[in-house]
């Protein structure tokens, strides 16, 4: 197999998983939050989390280019802080997933948040149950499938993810030469060889895991609504 | 024993408003009753702490629970209190056993032994159950039992029997008072149908938009002909305290004496000395002027009119007796209260044509 771009490949799969992890939890009380605020702005937020899915990336990403830059607000904070660019570095592209792929993680855990009804959460309660103890005990375990969704979906996006990483990350072997971006490229330099290995990679593994969490969300749901 | 439990208390949920200020004693069962919307599951939630009144002040058993004044409010989770909703609401992704554990190692160490519970509740058999594959009546034995082993000091049941099956209503009931007599915690328990209401409470509430119009003992509250929640037609009746004088094995016949009064009721009946409660319904109950001869009820006791109530939109009119110091309901129609020419404290006969036991 040689040939293979290992390096871009790996980076692209530490992007997904790194980002992966970080919107989990951010997004874990983000979602919390949308769910069960009666607050009048909710709505302003919950339009502001769902733009980048509507939004072409290339608009998501030369506004965060313009941010992350030595010049921009955070890309200032940033420099002031650590001493490195934002911009065109691992970090700069984690971040920038994680904001791109904020609705894919949010949505399902709403979704799954809401659909643990107040009912649940009230029996709890009155066992004798805490606000924490509840989250860990009762909302989770029930909102099981509403994280794997959420996983997934962060994780397939940030796989798939071009126009972002093109724009504020550029191509620098081993920090922000991802997959998408080195397929790209050897398609462009007409190396078709390359790019053939590289999309059949991308295209088994991402099959593979689709077909691994969707036979685990049908045993979830078996073990969810059925009695035995 | 007797728990006290004040409640004082301002509440307002979108167009509902429930004010209350209740001094109780409760000993045993305390039977809430109400139409729709009379507030008695907002009642419930109060006490549990999953509503919060504008105003008011809850103390039970010495603690306070709510201070609006003082900024007091204990968290529903640190009330000990045990709740079973009209719809269970059972952890959907736990077994039964699960459900029971959950609660049980929330208990600090005081709840009940697990097999008492589950052998009162029949649950062996279920224990492995999910709540998905458990009958309405099932689900609701799971959530007492559950309720039970978080070690409550107060049990709120929210008309726990509607979820079953008309036909298991009545295992139901007899699971409830095995419940309510083993483990001896004081209750406060939600109805809107008196046979429940009768057969477990000792004390009675009735709720009325948002308001209490009676509270008493049981036998008290039946009597009061101006509640209309204690005179439907079919439902409404009186509960006589009695004792067991002896049996009548050959005609398979129990006699029972009251106040000086004596009747008989059908069916060996406990042990000469017991004390039973008697349910007579108002409509079981028949009036005569003279002491009836040649009938083949057997049970006529001189009793003396104490209130008639009338509404003249009806057939039918509430009178209340008074015999060995008891009162007993009876419904007649307006045409027979007219063509008697009854009046309060006139002296008559009361025939009772049926009388059940309260604990049937």
């Amino acid at each position: 197999m040689m040939g293979i771009e290992w390096q871009a490949l790996a980076l692209t799969a530490q992007l997904a998983a790194v980002t992966t992890l970080l919107l989990l939890l951010l997004a874990t009380p983000l979602a919390w939050w949308l769910a069960h605020s009666t607050r009048p702005w909710v709505g302003w937020v919950e339009a502001v989390v769902a733009l980048p899915l509507v939004l072409p990336p290339t608009v998501m990403g030369f506004y965060l280019l313009l941010w992350f830059a030595p010049g921009g607000g955070l890309g200032a904070l940033w420099l002031s802080m650590t001493g490195q660019q934002l911009n065109f570095s691992f970090t700069g592209l984690v971040l920038a997933s994680v904001i791109y792929s904020l609705p894919f993680a949010t949505q399902p855990l709403q979704a799954a948040f809401a659909g643990v009804g107040q009912g649940v959460l009230e029996a709890g309660a009155t066992l004798g149950a805490s606000p924490w103890d509840r989250f860990l005990r009762l909302v989770l375990p029930l909102s099981r499938r509403g994280y794997l969704t959420a996983a997934v979906l962060t994780f397939a996006h940030t796989l798939g993810e071009f126009g972002v990483v093109l724009m504020i990350g550029g191509n620098i072997p081993g920090e922000t030469r991802v997959v998408s971006v080195a397929l790209y490229e050897a398609v462009e330099t007409l190396d078709y060889g390359s790019a053939h290995r590289l999309a059949a990679v991308l295209l088994g593994f991402s099959f593979g895991v689709l077909l691994l969490i969707y036979g685990l969300n049908r045993r979830l749901s078996f073990r969810l609504g059925s009695g035995l | 024993m007797v728990t006290e439990l004040n409640i004082d208390a301002d509440l307002r949920l979108g167009g509902f408003s429930l004010e209350l200020s209740a001094r109780l004693h409760i000993e045993g069962v305390l039977g809430v009753l109400g139409g729709n919307g009379a507030g008695k599951t907002s009642l419930l939630r109060l006490l549990a702490g999953l509503e919060r009144p504008h105003q008011g002040c809850i103390e039970f058993g010495g603690s306070c629970w709510l201070d609006t004044s003082r900024g007091i409010a204990v968290p529903t989770h640190e009330r000990r209190i045990g709740m079973v909703f009209q719809d269970a609401r059972l952890f959907p992704h736990l077994s039964v056993a699960g459900n029971l554990d959950f609660a049980g190692r929330r208990a600090k160490g005081q709840a009940p032994p697990r097999d008492e519970i589950l052998q009162t509740l029949g649950l062996e058999p279920l224990l492995e159950r999910r709540p998905a594959a458990l009958s309405g009546g099932e689900r609701q034995r799971v959530a007492l039992a559950r309720a039970l082993m978080s070690a409550p000091r107060l049990l709120l049941l929210d008309e726990p029997l509607s979820a079953a099956d008309m036909g298991y209503r009545g295992e139901l009931l007899a699971y409830l008072r095995d419940v309510i007599d083993s483990f001896r915690i004081p209750t406060v328990y939600v109805a809107h149908t008196l046979d429940e209401m009768t057969r477990l409470a000792r004390h009675l509430m009735v709720l009325r938009n948002g308001g209490c119009v009676a509270l008493g003992p049981v036998s008290e509250v039946l009597a009061r002909l101006d509640l209309p929640e204690v005179s439907r037609r079919d439902e409404s009746g009186s509960i006589v305290e009695a004792t067991v004088v002896a049996h009548d094995p050959a005609y398979q016949l129990t006699h029972l004496s009251f106040g000086g009064q004596s009747m008989s009721m059908t069916g060996l009946i406990g042990m000469p000395g017991d004390r039973v409660s008697v349910r007579i319904f108002a409509t079981d109950v028949a009036i005569a002027l003279q002491k009836p001869e040649g009938i083949s009820i057997r049970n006529v006791l001189p009793a003396t009119i104490t209130a008639i109530r009338v509404d003249n939109n009806l057939p039918h009119a509430d009178i209340l007796l008074e015999s060995g110091g008891h009162a007993i309901r009876a419904r007649l129609t307006r045409a027979s209260l007219d063509d008697l020419g009854l009046a309060e404290s006139q002296r008559v006969f009361a025939l009772l044509k049926a009388a059940s036991l309260v604990s049937d």
